[in-house]
């Protein structure tokens, strides 16, 4: 099957918008604050990504921006205008929804050309923007289509399309993957990384999957108690984590303690080099990658609790004799059984570490 | 649409082996009728229905006190000489259809901008308005109607006592009928999410609720209304202890002076209410585009 990538026709590249959120507070009233004063600086046609768990306040950040969500003190700016009291019908943005949000008496084609009726657009060329909108998402010919006759992917296909044909400043994406299965769920995120690359717009995606997050963003805020433990690119989030929080969500680590002394921390007997981070000397965990700890011929001895295929590798849990459970990261090929007896070495790379109290 | 056909029985494996003892034990249930039976109780059920309104059309052509047919009970209700005969009736029509209109425009233009609230912005005062709403099926209309009474005393002073006040009442005792096929409706729909999406593509709240809410609720609309209609004509209890003339009350005292005239009436209004129902139950099925289809 040969696949042509659609590229954009011209009405739909637009230029970047700056898009700023400056110490934003939303306070619900029942405990914790849902956002902390947060504060973002998004460049014009950036990608990023709000990672964080649920209850995190990363949806309620996005809601934030697009106006359906009040703030309760600080300040919103799309392009450097203030907005914070500007509806949301007037912000000028696309959105895409977790859940379907197709209009269901509508069609495809009527769906796309909503945002141009509502910004009385002329008919002719409203049907040349739906067209061509319709197009970049690979959707051209299922226009007469209701929404009840499209599989989930193709609605939130639909859905982008929707909200990218009013050319807004900003799209905002609300975990737009998250109800569809897995190859879809891939497919259609690198086609959103593709369209907003492509289209030079300035995004924000919301998600709860690192992965995901890693995969399209520039950078990745990562979220947790209404507050932005780190933003950064996603090799920094993964190589460099700032907090705790950061390193034990992104991406698997073996919290290890161990004691810090002059940038090298000792962990289970091993001396590996620390990040260069804030942290000071003394006890602190020490957050290990499975790929950086290997199977090897010899180092600390341990016997196998559990392990797992994944494809391209494996994950083998060895229990070591001083008690602490590693997750090692080795090639396929190796199979250890349960309850075999292995020894297992770091590879040296730097490792993030946090104080502990 | 049937499921039961082709389609593997649990417990029963695709290749044909033997399957569990089970299976008969399991009955027939959320199967699909066989045609005969289906058919038997079509016509049992329609035997039910269709012998009294026959009884009463055939009433309706009898001669007084001799045997033979006649239309004279039908001709008379259409002679201008006897017109006076009947224009209580004929006031009583009018004013029930007077009522008709303005408890339909109470549920439009109360219930249903209540139930929008409700769902789009106060999602807490959701089941406050279904018990309200809910209510009135509970209680018996004759005991609403006793407490109605001193209402309408005191009403009377202000907006006199016209027939159309009687839609007050009645606006109460339709509301679980409105309510129902309208909550019914938004049930099915995510409202929450369409008019949050028409509203981030440029339409303001009244924008979004007239071209995305509205149409996304013809269904229950419609039922909704039909059945307020058909509540409305049926309605007898409000009208006579209020001492108001309507279709009902009119029916009862012409009943009393000439029997042919009120059962061929009886017959015509439960006709129409049937009608109703009959485009209440397919007015689903005549909006635009293809319904829903199983995926």
């Amino acid at each position: 099957m040969t696949t042509t990538v659609p590229t954009p026709a011209d009405s739909l590249v637009v230029r970047g918008t700056p898009v700023e959120l400056v110490d934003v507070v939303k306070d619900y009233g029942s405990g914790a604050r849902a956002l902390d004063g947060i504060s973002l600086d998004i460049r014009p046609g950036e990608f990023v990504a709000l990672l964080g768990p649920s209850g995190c306040g990363k949806t309620t950040a996005l809601r934030a921006i697009s106006g359906l969500e009040t703030i309760d003190a600080g300040h919103v700016r799309i392009g450097g205008r203030q907005i914070e009291s500007v509806p949301v019908h007037k912000r000028d943005i696309g959105m895409v929804f977790q859940s379907y949000s197709l209009f269901p008496h509508m069609t495809v084609t009527q769906n796309t050309a909503f945002g141009l009726q509502m910004r009385k657009v002329g008919r002719a060329e409203r049907d040349r923007r739906v067209q061509e909108a319709l197009d970049l998402v690979g959707l051209g010919h299922l226009g007469e289509r209701y929404a009840h006759q499209l599989s989930g992917g193709q609605q939130q296909r639909v859905a982008l399309a929707r909200a990218l044909v009013t050319r807004p400043r900003v799209l905002l994406l609300d975990e737009p993957l998250s109800a569809l299965d897995a190859k879809v769920r891939v497919q259609l995120r690198d086609e959103i990384r593709r369209i907003q690359q492509e289209t030079g717009i300035t995004a924000v995606f919301v998600t709860h999957d690192q992965e995901e997050a890693l995969a399209v963003a520039d950078r990745v805020a990562v979220m947790n108690a209404g507050s932005i433990e780190q933003i950064g690119t996603p090799e920094d989030l993964y190589l460099r984590p700032a907090t705790e929080f950061v390193a034990g969500f992104v991406g698997h680590s073996n919290r290890v303690e161990g004691v810090l002394e002059h940038g090298r921390v000792q962990v289970a007997g091993q001396e590996l080099p620390a990040l260069p981070g804030a942290t000071p000397d003394g006890p602190v965990v020490a957050f290990v990658r499975p790929e950086d700890v290997h199977l090897a011929a010899d180092g600390l001895p341990g016997i196998v609790v559990s392990t797992s295929f994944l494809g391209a590798a494996r994950r083998t849990v060895v229990r070591l004799e001083t008690g602490i459970a590693l997750t090692v990261q080795h090639a396929a090929a190796e199979h250890p059984e349960t309850g075999d007896l292995v020894r297992v070495a770091f590879a040296g790379q730097p490792v993030a570490v946090a104080a502990r109290s | 649409m049937t499921a039961a056909s082709g389609a593997p029985v649990a417990g029963v494996s695709p290749t044909g082996t033997t399957p569990p003892v089970r299976r008969a034990a399991r009955g027939r249930y959320g199967a699909t009728p066989a045609k005969a039976t289906g058919a038997a109780v079509l016509i049992v059920v329609g035997l039910l229905f269709a012998i009294p309104l026959l009884s009463m059309g055939w009433f309706t052509l009898q001669r007084v006190g001799s045997p033979g047919i006649t239309f004279v009970h039908w001709l008379a209700l259409f002679d201008p000489a006897q017109s006076s005969n009947y224009s209580d009736l004929f006031a009583g029509v009018q004013n029930s259809l007077v009522l008709a209109v303005i408890v339909v425009a109470i549920v439009l233009l109360l219930l249903l901008p209540a139930m929008l609230l409700a769902e789009l912005r106060h999602p807490k005062a959701h089941r406050v308005l279904e018990f309200v709403c809910l209510l009135p099926i509970t209680v018996p209309t004759i005991v609403l109607v006793v407490g109605f009474v001193p209402v309408y005393q005191v009403l009377q002073q202000v907006v006199g006592s016209d027939p159309w006040t009687l839609s007050f009442a009645i606006g109460v005792i339709v509301l679980p009928y409105a309510y129902r096929p309208i909550q019914a409706n938004i049930g099915t729909l995510n409202l929450t999410t369409l008019t949050e999406a028409a509203r981030s593509l440029g339409a303001s709240w009244p924008v979004a609720v007239w071209r995305v809410v509205l149409p996304n609720l013809r269904r229950g609309l419609i039922s909704s209304c039909l059945l307020t209609v058909s509540v409305v004509l049926g309605e007898f209890t409000i009208a006579n202890v209020l001492s108001q003339n309507t279709f009902q009350t009119a029916l009862l005292l012409l009943q009393q002076t000439d029997p042919y005239v009120g059962a061929l009436l009886a017959l015509a209004a439960l006709l129409f209410v049937f009608v109703l129902l009959v485009v209440v139950s397919t007015a689903g099925s005549i909006t635009r585009g293809p319904r829903r289809r199983k995926s």
